[in-house]
């Protein structure tokens, strides 16, 4: 297996993460990218699923169902889509489209969070002479944060996942790496690419899963 | 990048008809990933499953290790498996494949794990050995929770097959492609990402029909 000691001997050239193209600069883009992604997400996602959580309206199902048909989307497609928009190939035609997939986990627990918290807490604290916002503020947003971090980890960990497909619509990222080793016919780069993509977003998901961990009581797991 | 001078339409009847035969042979070649993956994933989930099954370790072994799967990009798995298989059909399947196994090894499980006690009391108080518990009891029960995994695979997976492109064999991916490389041809990369989705929708209806058909007594 000469192809895996090429592989770790590239992962190991220095030269290889300096400069612009090089390694470091791409995970950089691709965080980059990736955080914009979800912050947009978030902005879009977040206060509609608290909204219709907190108000427990029944249009909630219909978003969330709506929402989750976008499974349906090839990426691919809509990432390319968007960069013949005027858009471009460009790093914006990546952050909107990967936004765009980002909101779907981050709607349906952030809602399912609010919409589940039991009923008798909410009531008791009204009993209390609790206003709707003081309710939201300090009884359903605390319960309901352990499904908004899964929701967030889902979220980025798709995006940092996706975002390699950046590369082919004019954005940065690691994914440049696989796009050049392709183009070029260069297995060992195209290889590595694919290696740190890889173990990028394995990362995300360990660091995610464990802050989901630590912000959710052992007592309110829910699978 | 663009031609600033010709118009570049999202859609256009002309390109429909002059690429049928192009379209008709990524569409097939699509459903033939597609079915390919999802077949192969169920050969691999429900065996396994059914082996871990009880076993809580190895059941969490097994969740944890299709969830690795899951979590490798998809452009990253082609990239690794390309040295090995090349650009061909099997890299394409072989990366597919490994994308519904974390939800069907998921759902195969619960759907085991929710097969009451009393019902497989009642299969061993009648002689049924292990095997035939599992055939014509268990598994028909699991069946509605296993088929809702399938859809969820399936449509995932008509999704992703796009991007099967990058080991030349992405099916209607390929019509995407070809419109980013003729300089953004919209009508031809739209059409492309349509055609996708309303085969998603297709798939999703087909499945939902097939959930009834072995599912009668699931019927309200």
């Amino acid at each position: 297996m000469s192809l895996v000691a090429d592989v770790l001997v590239w992962l190991g050239d220095k030269a290889h993460y300096r400069g612009d193209d090089g390694v470091l600069h791409r995970l950089a883009v691709h965080l980059e990218v990736t955080g914009a992604a979800v912050g947009i997400a978030c902005l879009v996602a977040l206060p509609t699923a608290v909204w219709l959580g907190h108000r427990r309206s029944r249009v909630g199902g219909l978003v969330v169902s709506a929402a989750n048909a976008t499974r349906a989307l090839p990426v691919f497609g809509v990432l390319i889509v968007l960069a013949s928009t005027s858009l471009g190939t460009t790093n914006k035609s990546a952050v909107a489209g990967l936004a765009l997939f980002a909101v779907p986990p981050l709607l349906t627990n952030a809602y399912v969070g609010l919409r589940d918290v039991d009923p008798d807490v909410v009531e008791a604290a009204r009993g209390n002479g609790m206003s709707g916002a003081q309710v939201l503020r300090a009884v359903e947003l605390p319960l309901a944060v352990p499904l908004i971090a899964a929701g967030l980890r889902t979220s980025v960990v798709q995006v940092i996942a996706t975002a390699t497909l950046s590369a082919y619509v004019g954005g940065g990222g690691l994914g440049q790496f696989i796009n050049e080793g392709f183009g070029r016919g260069d297995q060992v780069e195209t290889a590595a690419g694919g290696v740190l993509v890889a173990a990028l977003a394995l990362a995300a998901e360990l660091l995610l899963a464990g802050v989901q961990r630590l912000v959710t009581p052992r007592t309110a797991t829910r699978p | 990048m663009h031609h600033l001078d010709a118009p570049n339409p999202w859609f256009s009847a002309s390109f429909l008809q002059q690429n049928k035969d192009f379209l008709w042979s990524a569409t097939r070649e699509h459903l033939v990933l597609v079915g390919l993956s999802v077949a192969f994933g169920l050969l691999l989930a429900v065996p396994l499953s059914v082996l871990v099954q009880g076993h809580r370790r190895w059941s969490a072994l097994l969740v944890q290790t299709t969830g690795v799967l899951y979590t490798i990009p998809s452009l990253a798995l082609f990239a690794l498996l390309e040295p090995v298989t090349g650009l061909t059909v099997t890299t394409a399947v072989i990366g597919l494949t490994s994308y519904t196994l974390l939800v069907l090894v998921r759902n195969v499980l619960a759907g085991l794990e929710g097969v009451p006690e009393e019902v497989l009391e009642s299969a061993r108080g009648m002689g049924l050995g292990r095997w035939r518990t599992l055939v014509t009891v268990e598994l028909p029960l699991a069946m509605p929770t296993i088929l809702a995994g399938v859809r969820v695979a399936t449509v995932s997976n008509v999704a992703l097959a796009t991007v099967g492109i990058v080991v030349s064999h992405g099916g209607l991916g390929q019509v995407i492609f070809q419109g980013l490389y003729a300089n953004f041809y919209r009508a031809e990369i739209l059409t492309g990402t349509l055609l996708c989705v309303l085969l998603a929708g297709a798939a999703e209806l087909v499945l939902l029909g097939l959930e009834r058909l072995l599912t009668p007594w699931t019927r309200r």
